[in-house]
Parts: structure tokens; sequence; C-alpha cells
């Protein structure tokens, strides 16, 4: 059979398909949704996935938690990559406030928080300062 | 007793100059006005700066430095390791915060509310620190950690620009979104080398990855994520969307710090991860370089140059021109020989004085005429003579005219391109050369041959700003006429690199080793 159809390999990688799976549905979210609030949703759940990595890279079958016991064919799990993600959840938290306080931001600026919206304004805002250039440039050459 | 003072910073320097910025940072918070709130974080600039140019010194001759953190030997704990490439990275990155700082004082008057003054300092010194440390340390994991504290510290700055222009807050958030992309990308890969490999320490990341089959996936597609993630950090064409807006319409100060270190640190991670993490004779690695990301440099050098020549809004223009600058250093790196290398490393520090400059001297006349548009720089030689003295030669480095240090790296990056016998490529950094010529033409026109707004007083910029300006067009200058100290510098750190940095054997280590 095709590898698609391979159960044994998909029943022994399948933290890592989860993995992939939650990873390109926030991913998808990111860039599919105009809403700047569920884009940060999107953003969690991208990052969330790489915690799901990590933790689960660590696990050896039938490992035990990294404490000493006395049984020396004991097997242990690394707490190493636990670790690690408890910095990177640390940062995850740090970014969705940093963009939740911006997005509260952008609301009062801007009355939306729809990314076409917030764009559109943008867009106008920058086409009136060029459309204004572009007018003294005509009238210099003009001078000229 | 000085005796014992530089011994003592020569061992514990890598770690101070990440410390002290550190410290100095919550300090700023609590200072009772504005004024000690700026000395506090001058102070430790200053103090970082002199430490890397000790560095500096000390990885001159291929001495690397290593400091265990806490007393934990590497590869166990973590590890702070110096070599010539790091610490020309951080004599970049303090020498333009020690410049800056007192510009920053000035120019924050108009463009940030007066009570934000002393948090701004403390955010400003978190993405300091922040820079500092990815540029330092020796462990892949902390790369990420102080990428992320100067990266999140960053966003919060470019955000500060909606005081003037709301169009901060969007771009903040642009920047915020991409940004966080490309870090957790690169977290990815780095999970997937800690897979393979069960270490962390970039060093004996090195060691082992050369024992890995070349034909492992897991190796490949980590290479790949962590090359997609650092290339939305350093702004690699086409993954550079969040680069033009976050420039504009944040406060001149920070566009000037960011467009002369943070993309810099980022393509210094790149190049300690191509070269002493995977390392050159990874055939994968070769291939995409020479073939993915060779190419995309060019395309940028072209296509952001063009795009600079039409914009009506100065600091776009310069962001745009980054984006073309940002793709000569990636063809010295895809050129894979230590020439090549030194061009890089050149042109890192080349356009760190050249783009700090130009953006001080526009901020210069925003500070006086209220606006980064084209009608506020007309006329303002005869109004301002110093500072568009300034912007000529500042420009004059980004074309790469004889005696500034922007015609240095760009001759050793065309050296390196013939020596690969690739002289299309020599001919390419040529013609887009041309390009750069037609946007500073532009600025000079407007600033030189156009009338100025009537009954507009000849009003300099304040000494404040001018004496920081004036420093980097000195050094711009300098370097210009007397580079061999940078070319020598640059090319240790490039020969040093091709041998896998501070992986290979046999370099003489000092510093504090682990019990």
């Amino acid at each position: 059979m095709s590898l698609l159809f391979d159960t044994a390999f998909i029943g022994t990688h399948l933290n890592y398909w989860l993995f992939v799976i939650l990873m390109m549905t926030g991913l998808y979210i990111v860039v599919a949704r105009g809403n700047l609030l569920k884009k940060v949703v999107g953003l969690n759940l991208f990052q969330a996935s790489v915690f799901m990595l990590y933790i689960s890279m660590s696990k050896i079958a039938g490992g035990t938690a990294p404490i000493e016991i006395p049984d020396p064919n004991a097997v242990y799990s690394s707490p190493l990559p636990h670790v690690l993600i408890l910095t990177a959840i640390v940062v995850g938290v740090a970014t969705t406030a940093l963009a939740l306080a911006l997005i509260v931001r952008i609301n009062e600026a801007y009355g939306t928080i729809e990314e076409d919206e917030v764009l559109e304004i943008d867009r106008a805002k920058s086409l009136a300062e060029t459309a204004r250039e572009d007018e003294r440039d005509n009238e210099e050459a003009r001078a000229v | 007793m000085i005796e014992a003072i530089t011994t003592f910073t020569a061992q514990h320097g890598p770690l101070l100059a990440i410390a002290v910025p550190l410290i100095a940072s919550p300090l700023a918070i609590l200072m009772v006005n504005r004024v000690a709130a700026f000395i506090v974080t001058w102070l430790s600039a200053v103090t970082s700066f002199g430490l890397a140019a000790q560095m500096v010194t000390i990885t001159a001759d291929g001495t690397v430095l290593s400091y265990a953190i806490g007393g934990w030997a590497p590869p166990i704990g973590i590890e702070y390791r110096v070599d010539a490439a790091n610490a020309l990275v951080v004599l970049i990155v303090s020498m333009m915060a020690t410049v800056l700082l007192p510009y920053m004082r000035t120019s924050i008057e108009q463009e940030v509310a007066e009570r934000q003054h002393t948090l701004f300092y403390a955010c400003f010194l978190l993405c300091f620190t922040g820079l500092m440390g990815v540029a330092v340390t020796g462990d892949a994991f902390n790369v990420f950690v102080f990428l992320e504290i100067s990266s999140l510290s960053t966003y919060a700055l470019v955000a500060m620009g909606a005081a003037k222009d709301k169009r901060a807050l969007s771009a903040a958030y642009d920047y915020l979104v991409l940004g966080t992309l490309g870090a957790t990308f690169f977290v990815i890969g780095l999970g997937m080398i800690y897979m393979v490999t069960g270490t962390l320490n970039l060093a004996d990341l090195g060691r082992r990855l050369a024992e890995v089959d070349a034909e492992n996936r897991t190796v490949r597609t980590a290479y790949g994520f962590i090359v997609v993630g650092l290339g939305l950090k350093i702004a690699m064409y086409p993954m550079h969307r969040w680069l033009p807006g976050a420039y504009t319409f944040a406060p001149t100060t920070i566009s000037a710090f960011l467009a002369s270190t943070a993309t810099k640190v980022a393509i210094y991670v790149l190049a300690r991860f191509v070269f002493s993490v995977f390392q050159i004779d990874y055939p994968f690695e070769r291939d995409t370089l020479q073939f993915v990301v060779l190419p995309l440099a060019l395309l940028a050098m072209f296509t952001a140059s063009f795009v600079a020549v039409f914009q009506q809004n100065v600091k776009r223009l310069l962001a745009y021109s980054s984006l073309g600058q940002i793709g000569y250093m990636l063809l010295g790196l895809t050129l894979l020989t230590a020439t090549g290398l030194t061009a890089t490393f050149t042109h890192l520090f080349a356009h760190a004085l050249t783009k700090g400059a130009l953006f001080l001297a526009v901020g210069a006349i925003i500070y006086r005429t209220g606006g980064p548009m084209m009608h506020n720089l007309a006329g303002q030689a005869r109004l301002m003579p110093w500072t568009s003295a300034a912007i000529v030669v500042g420009g004059l480095s980004l074309i790469g005219i004889p005696g500034t240090v922007g015609f240095v790296s760009k001759w050793v990056l065309i050296q390196a391109a013939f020596e690969a016998d690739l002289w299309p490529i020599a001919a390419a950094i040529v013609a887009s050369s041309l390009i750069a010529v037609v946007y500073v033409w532009r600025l000079v026109e407007v600033l030189y041959l156009q009338p100025a707004r009537e009954g507009a007083a000849k009003r300099e910029a304040p000494l404040t700003m001018l004496i920081p300006i004036w420093v980097l067009v000195v050094a711009i200058v300098w370097t210009g006429f007397d580079a061999d100290g940078l070319v020598s510098v640059a090319r240790t750190a490039g020969e040093s690199l091709l041998d896998g940095g501070f992986v290979a054997d046999g370099a003489r280590i000092i510093g504090v080793p682990g019990r």
C-alpha cells in the first residue's frame, strides 16, 4: 500500500501528524482571516503546535519522570524540552499581550479591527500624501 | 589597578555587555526624572560599547572567548561564545546605541508623550539587550529567547510612532505577526535539529551535525525552517513586507537603530547557522544558498532599489534602499568564499554607519519641518546646510563612491564575485548601484536645487542632533580612507566562519570555564 495508508507509520508518528495539522490550521487562520483578533488566535494555535512538538518529542515510551529512582534499569524522559517550552510559552504570552494591546489601540485610532478596512484607510492616506507630492513635482517642472 | 579591571572585563565581557543594559532597563523606569533615565541608559550603552571594543581587539587574531553561565560547563550549560564575527556585530550594535541615544533624547521630545519617555528608554534598552544577546550567545535556544526579547520591544517601539501617525499601529501589528511567524519557524527548526543531535550548544551542534548523514530528512527540514524563519527577520526578499511600514512610521531614532542593527544581527545569525552549525560542506545547504537565496538577493538589489526611486516619503525611500542593501549582504554570504564573507561583514558595518547617518539626518529635518515627505526637504540645503551635507555624504556612501565606507564594502564584494568567476554578478552589483545614484540624486536635487518654503528662516538642527549625525558622517569618511582595520577584522571573521567559526579545533579559547 502507499505511504498514505501505512497505518504503522501513521500510528508511530501520530504526535507529528497532529503537530503538522495544528500548525497548518494556525498558519491558515493567520493568513486567511481578516479580523485582527482572529489572526492572534491563529498565531497562538501556531505557537501551541510547536509546544506540542517539543513536549511530545521528549517523551520516551515507558519512560518515567526525570527524578532519580532506585531502579537501575529505569528509563527517564528528557526534561530539557519541557523547560525550553516553559520559556517559549512565556514568549508566546508576551506576544499575545502585546498584540492585544496593539489591537485595542488600532480600534481606537481606526474604529475597526478588520484588516481590509485598516489597509483601506492606510492606503487612502498614503495616496493622498503621494498625490500632493506629485502635484508639487509637476509645479516644479512647470516653473523650470 | 587598571590592569586588574581590564583582565576582569576581558574575562566577563560577554556577560557584562548583556547584563549591564538589562539591569539598566528597569533602573531607567525607577529614575526620578527623564534626565536621570537618559543618563542611566546612555552610561549602560557606553559600558557595553567599551566591552565590545575590547572583545573585538581580543578576538581579532582568531582567539575565541568562552563564558560558561553560572559555572555550568558547556555543552550542558549555556555558553556565551565570541569570535571575530560576533565581536564585530556586538561592536556595531553597541556603537550605534551609544551614538544614537543623545540624538534620541532630543528627537523624542516631539515624537513621544513626555510621561512615556522613561518607558521609551527602558524599552530601547530591552531591544538593545536582546540584539547584544543574540550576538554573543553560543546556545541555539538562547538565540531564540534574545531574538524575541529584542523583537517584542521593537514592536512596542515601532507602535510608539502612533503619536505622530496612526499608521505606525498597523505597521507594528504587521511586524508582530510576521516577526512571530519567523521566530516560531526558527524554533521548529531548532526542535528538529535537537531531535537529531540532542544538544543546543552551537559549537556542539556543529560537531554532531557533521557526523549526521547528509541525506537525513529531518536535518533538511530543520534547515529549511531555520532559513525561512531567519529570512523573515532579515526581511530577505520576498519576505520583506513588514519592513517598509515599520521603518517609515517608527520614531526616527528607532528607524535608524533598526535599520543599522536589527537586520544585521539576523544576518549574523544566519551566517552562524550556515557556517558553524550546518557547515559549508553540507550539500543541501550549498544548493539552497546558491540556487534560491542568491537569485533572491540579486532580485532584491534591483527591485527594492527601483521601488525606492519612486517614493515620495523619504523614510520609506530609505527603507526600500535598506532592502536592496540587505541583498548585497546576502549576496556576499551566498558566494560561500572567505572574500564573500569579508564583504558581508564589511557591508554590515558600512551600512550601519550609512543608513544610521541618513535616517538621523532625515530625522533632523523632520524635527524642524514636521514631516518626512519630499516637500519638507525642499530647499533645506540653505536652511539646514550641515544636515543636508550629511545626507549627501550618506547618499554617496550608499552608492559606493570612493572615499566613503560604502565603496570599501562594494569593492570587496566585487572582488569576491570575480574570485568566484561570476563576473555577471559583479556587473549586477555595479548596475544596481546605478539605481542608487537615481534616488540619491533625487534627494540632492530636492535639497539643493528646489526653492525653500517662502518665509522659512535659516534654522539648523540642534547640536544634540547634529553631533551624532556628524560623528557617523566622519566615521563614514574615515573608514572610507582607512579601511584596513575594518577589512582585516571582517576577513578574520569570514575566514574563521568558513572553517566553522568557533566550532573549529585549534582556536585559542580563553574565558571563564565551567566546573
